[in-house]
């Protein structure tokens, strides 16, 4: 073997100290994840559209076969027994009332399948949901509809939200208390949660325990930081996302 | 520059395997890796999230985590030890090859040398996740400066490269669960001549002349 004062060529590096598989590894990983990157939202759609059609409960367990991401806005999740739930319905109502369980089960009941869209990305598609329309309990409370707005509050203490009188009038616009055709579970915002099906997924607010006709747009919980009052899938917050339909 | 090829070894019959820096990388990574998984299972799955709660904290340290993991990457290359061991990591002998397809891996028979080719792309792909899991998180956690469709996919790579990640972890660990000489390796720096000669035939050779 002769020593020259050549640097070795590609060739006799390999042969000598062997082919760099290492760095193909990770350059490789680079690229399969920037193309996944580039690609990942058509893939992450077929995927849950083929986990939904094969294995529906998946979702559920692994969000990223296209279930729910379990957000709360204070260190916990907020658990209350239905026996003691209430939904107060106060501020610019004629009879203001104090709803039970069985009081809201007794109003006309609604279901709609729609999807839920969260403003940080992810997508459930067609969740079965059923409750009262807000408009009909708003009817039942004698709700004063030429008020401007309304304010929504949680038994966590810390989440509020809002919605122009216009907005909760409108037939998809839900205080929801069941979900996949069960109760809503204590993650999801049960016993009752509220459902704006046209908006992102922060206005649908979770534990709501109160309902209050005011006479201005007061910002809720997620609008003090920075979303927007109005949050129209896909015509808000700067993002591009399909409008629920 | 022939650093290595004379391990010295306070004990008599023992050989260095890992230098101090390198262990030190090894427990950072691994106790950053646990952390990270910790926080990402109460982070992704409704069912731990639930258990959890306090969501703000944890997600605060899942974040400090991940970007904290490639510091020590970084020190560690002061190491010349380490990178010289990144060096035989990298490189893939025909050996490697023949011993990555044989069945006959675990007799002994394929000498092989510091690295057996399973542990060289372990090493590549600790590296490897360890810059998508940086990028793709960076995306998630800086998401007003990307687009929708970014974002989106830097989602979808994070969690799917998650799911991969456990599983490799974990068989990393079963590994070496079923190698106590491994873990004194890794914990002391130091293994027997014995085990050297079984696991790691050639750079027994190259050690001992």
């Amino acid at each position: 073997m002769s020593i020259t004062d050549d640097a070795p060529t590609r060739e006799q590096d390999v042969a000598r100290k062997g082919s760099p598989v290492g760095r193909r590894v990770v350059l490789g990983m680079l690229g399969v994840g920037a193309v996944g990157v580039a690609l990942g939202r058509p893939a992450q759609e077929a995927i849950q559209s083929t986990v939904s059609a094969i294995a529906p409960g998946l979702g559920g367990i692994v969000p990223a076969a296209g279930g729910f991401r379990i957000y709360t806005v204070t260190g916990g999740y907020p658990s209350m027994p239905v026996e003691d739930y209430r939904l107060e319905v106060t501020g610019a109502v004629a009879n203001p009332l104090s709803l039970s369980f069985a009081d809201l089960a007794d109003l006309p009941q609604t279901q709609m399948t729609k999807d839920f869209q969260c403003v940080t990305g992810w997508r459930v598609d067609d969740v079965p949901w059923s409750g009262v329309l807000l408009r009909d309990v708003l009817i039942a409370a004698g709700a004063n509809t030429s008020q401007t707005a309304l304010r929504f509050f949680s038994f966590d203490g810390a989440y509020t939200e809002s919605l122009t009188m216009g907005q909760a009038l409108r037939d998809d616009v839900l205080v929801a208390s069941s979900m996949f055709g069960k109760p809503i579970t204590r993650e999801h915002g049960g016993p009752v949660r509220l459902y704006v099906a046209p908006m992102y997924g922060y206005k649908s607010l979770k534990w709501m325990s109160g309902i209050e006709v005011v006479d201005e747009v007061v910002p809720g919980y997620w609008e003090v930081r920075g979303y927007d009052i109005d949050a129209w899938v896909g015509a808000s917050n700067g993002r591009n996302d399909a409008p629920i339909v | 520059m022939d650093v290595t090829t004379h391990p010295s070894s306070s004990t008599p019959g023992r050989l260095q395997r890992f230098s101090r820096a390198e262990r030190y990388l090894h427990r950072s990574i691994a106790a950053l890796t646990f952390v990270l998984i910790a926080t990402g299972a109460a982070l992704f799955l409704p069912s731990i999230s639930v258990l959890v709660g306090n969501r703000p904290l944890v997600s605060n340290i899942h974040v400090i985590a991940g970007f904290v993991l490639p510091v020590p990457i970084v020190l560690a290359l002061f190491s010349r030890a380490f990178r010289k061991d990144i060096e035989t990591l990298n490189r893939f002998s025909p050996g490697d090859w023949r011993w990555l397809r044989s069945r006959e891996r675990r007799t002994g028979r394929i000498a092989v040398g510091k690295f057996n080719a399973g542990q060289k792309l372990n090493s590549a792909f600790t590296l490897g996740w360890i810059l998508v899991m940086l990028a793709t998180g960076s995306v998630m956690f800086f998401n007003a400066y990307f687009p929708d469709d970014i974002r989106t996919g830097a989602t979808f790579v994070h969690d799917w490269l998650t799911l991969l990640v456990v599983v490799v972890v974990g068989g990393h660990i079963y590994m070496a669960m079923n190698d106590a000489e491994a873990r004194v390796g890794m914990r002391t720096g130091e293994v027997s001549t014995k085990w050297t000669q079984r696991e790691h035939a050639q750079w027994a050779n190259e050690v001992s002349c």
